[in-house]
């Protein structure tokens, strides 16, 4: 199968939608002929032109509002948000408006809209700049949150998430739009709520999110040449949950570890790792664990920022306790 | 008030009688406010009267209005009905959004009322996004923005008018300044000038007096005309008084404002009192005539207030319903 990257495949789905579907069109900041800062949307004015790949002013609050009344009304906007880190400008429109429409109006109304934006430190962008902050959202009911982690689930989600009735949040890795993956040239889709067992195992289930997958497949490997073996699953989405994958490997290798960027305390491993111990407390050897990153502001330096985020090495290391029993006071 | 207009009587008639059904609303609401029969609280309308009917009766039925949460006003004059309002007021299941929105979220879609909104401002870029729908689509469709001179403060409002200043959007924002923001008054509020505000983006903005139902129904149906051709946005700025406080439990607002000004605005100003004298001198309508009507209206506002106090309230299995479209319990 041929291979592409990330950002080609988000550009593709993007312009597989935007041609099934002229109610369609993605606006945001230097969306355009710059095609933004990462170069995803390179080539998409040039067939769609600038009424449906709309350049906006520097105002996050006004064009999500825009997209959110223009959802209301019959279309299906694309928000492109430059960076994961400024949703807390827009939070009233989507949060309180968007997220609620189609409750509020005992089910008259909806706003059918996808935002893009991403998510992913150690970029040495900084505190503004590398926020993983899809917990705030996926906290808000009524919105769907959807985390590729790859190529393949970037594509196949997306155009999901276009054709979906409800808001959609998607957040991309920002570190890895240049990696490439296996993604079939024919046309698929990604149903939301469907989890992706990456891996089989018997002794302990890493389940991670967005780039935290390969993260966990890397810990996998390390363990493998331990004799561990290790379950890896990625839920692709967040809100739907498929729980009923995740607790059936709990169930299977009684020891669970939940990786995700978004900071540790009160976060999406907090979410799951609870749901583990809830529902298949009888199972486990041991509390379902969280890994997140650090809660500190993402700092700049170098030296800093590379350790506020789970790695391979740190995984496979609560891993191995973890199978040796000294996690169980821990948590 | 100008001279009538031969031919418009039924026009002028059906400004009057919307006018009188707001008012109308506005008072079995406060009614079941103060009897605590209604949960929670209401922002009311009335004296604003002749701005929601003025801009209404300027549109179609398949143009947008996005209202606030002092919004019945607008609910009433884009078409709705008394027995779903009054329904959804009191959080029963038959109201317009089966009692899950209440007073500051009323909507209905089905005369094109996006929604009032609890957020002040809060609606700016859904009106605005409203109109880039009809742009995109070619519908042709006009949206009207409703908001107050509190939300003037908000930035969103700078942020959208940019945008649909560059981009020609079909739509009108239309600031009922009464004067307060909340339970300040506004120019403790507002800094310089409000319509130089829209006109530092080269929006056309026109201030009118909003007691007076034919001219605001006159700059309407002009700027409709033309935002439906292509030569929006616009703003106007009417100049309206609220009779309440900033909402039904305001009472002791001595501290804000006079009970001096209220009377002055109530007894001389009155957008209803003033439109039914200009009718019976323009010969129109019989005061005996206008008296039936009013007759009518209350009669019909208390079978529906009667009706929803008696209608039942949604099931609760209900309560995760509609949270998404495509899931029929969400917690199920």
């Amino acid at each position: 199968m041929r291979e592409i990257t990330l950002s080609q495949a988000v550009n593709e789905a993007l312009a597989e939608e935007m041609r099934r579907d002229p109610t369609t069109f993605i606006i945001g900041e230097d969306v355009a002929e710059a095609g933004t800062p990462f170069k995803i949307l390179s080539g998409l004015v040039e067939e769609f032109g600038t009424s449906r790949v709309v350049d906006t002013p520097i105002a996050e609050p006004g064009f999500m509002g825009l997209a959110v009344g223009a959802a209301m009304t019959g279309t299906r906007p694309i928000v492109d948000l430059m960076f994961g880190d400024f949703i807390f400008l827009i939070m009233d429109q989507l949060c309180n408006q968007a997220a609620k429409t189609h409750y509020m109006s005992g089910g008259k109304m909806s706003a059918p809209l996808v935002l893009r934006t991403n998510l992913g430190a150690t970029r040495r962008s900084a505190a503004q700049h590398s926020q993983s902050l899809h917990a705030l959202v996926a906290h808000i009911p009524g919105l769907k949150v959807a985390l590729p982690s790859s190529a393949y689930e970037a594509k196949g989600l997306l155009k999901t998430a276009i054709r979906d009735d409800n808001p959609v949040v998607i957040f991309e890795d920002k570190l890895m739009y240049q990696d490439k993956a296996p993604v079939p040239e024919e046309e698929f889709l990604i149903p939301f709520g469907e989890a992706n067992i990456k891996r089989d195992g018997t002794d302990v289930t890493l389940i991670g999110t967005s780039s935290m997958v390969q993260v966990c497949e890397k810990a996998a490997d390390l363990l493998a040449a331990e004799g561990i073996s290790a379950e890896v699953i990625d839920p692709r989405t967040i809100v739907p949950l498929d729980e009923a994958t995740l607790l059936a490997s709990a169930r299977k290798t009684s020891r669970v570890i939940v990786v995700d960027e978004g900071h540790q305390s009160f976060g999406v491993t907090a979410e799951i790792a609870s749901r583990i111990n809830e529902k298949a407390f009888y199972h486990l050897d041991a509390p379902a664990l969280r890994m997140g990153a650090m809660d500190v502001p993402v700092p700049f330096s170098p030296a800093l920022e590379d350790i506020t985020v789970p790695t391979p090495e740190g995984v496979a290391d609560t891993a191995r306790k973890l199978m040796s029993g000294e996690m169980i006071d821990a948590a | 008030m100008s001279p009538a207009k031969q031919t418009n009587s039924e026009d002028y008639l059906r400004m009057y009688r919307q006018m009188v059904r707001i008012r109308t609303f506005e008072d079995n609401a406060n009614q079941l406010y103060l009897s605590a029969k209604m949960p929670g609280l209401t922002h009311m309308y009335s004296g604003e009267e002749a701005v929601a009917v003025g801009i209404c009766e300027a549109l179609t039925v398949t143009d947008k209005i996005t209202s606030t949460h002092r919004g019945h006003g607008h609910c009433v004059a884009k078409g709705a009905d008394f027995k779903e309002m009054f329904c959804e007021l009191l959080g029963k299941e038959e109201g317009y959004c089966r009692g899950k929105g209440g007073s500051m979220h009323i909507a209905d879609q089905s005369n094109g009322n996006l929604g009032a909104n609890a957020i002040v401002g809060g609606s700016m870029g859904i009106a605005t996004g409203a109109a880039f729908t009809a742009k995109l689509l070619g519908t042709e469709d006009v949206t009207v923005c409703f908001f107050g001179d509190g939300a003037t403060a908000q930035g969103l409002m700078y942020e959208v008018m940019n945008m649909a200043a560059l981009w020609r959007l079909p739509v009108i924002y239309a600031c009922e300044n009464n004067g307060y923001s909340e339970y300040t008054r506004t120019d403790e509020i507002a800094a310089g000038s409000i319509l130089a505000r829209a006109e530092a983006f080269g929006i056309e903005a026109h201030q009118v007096d909003g007691q007076d139902v034919l001219a605001v129904n006159d700059l309407a149906q002009k700027l409709v005309a033309r935002a439906r051709t292509g030569d929006g946005p616009f703003f106007i700025e009417l100049m309206t008084y609220r009779y309440h406080g900033h909402h039904v439990g305001d009472i002791n607002r001595d501290y804000y404002r006079s009970r001096a000004e209220e009377k002055d605005w109530k007894e001389n100003r009155d957008p209803i009192i003033r439109f039914r004298s200009w009718l019976v001198a323009e010969g129109i309508a019989s005061d005996d005539a206008l008296e039936a009507v009013n007759a009518e209206i209350r009669a019909e506002a208390a079978d529906a207030v009667d009706y929803a106090l008696n209608a039942k309230y949604p099931d609760v299995s209900e309560v995760d319903m509609h949270v998404f479209t495509d899931v029929r319990h969400a917690l199920a």
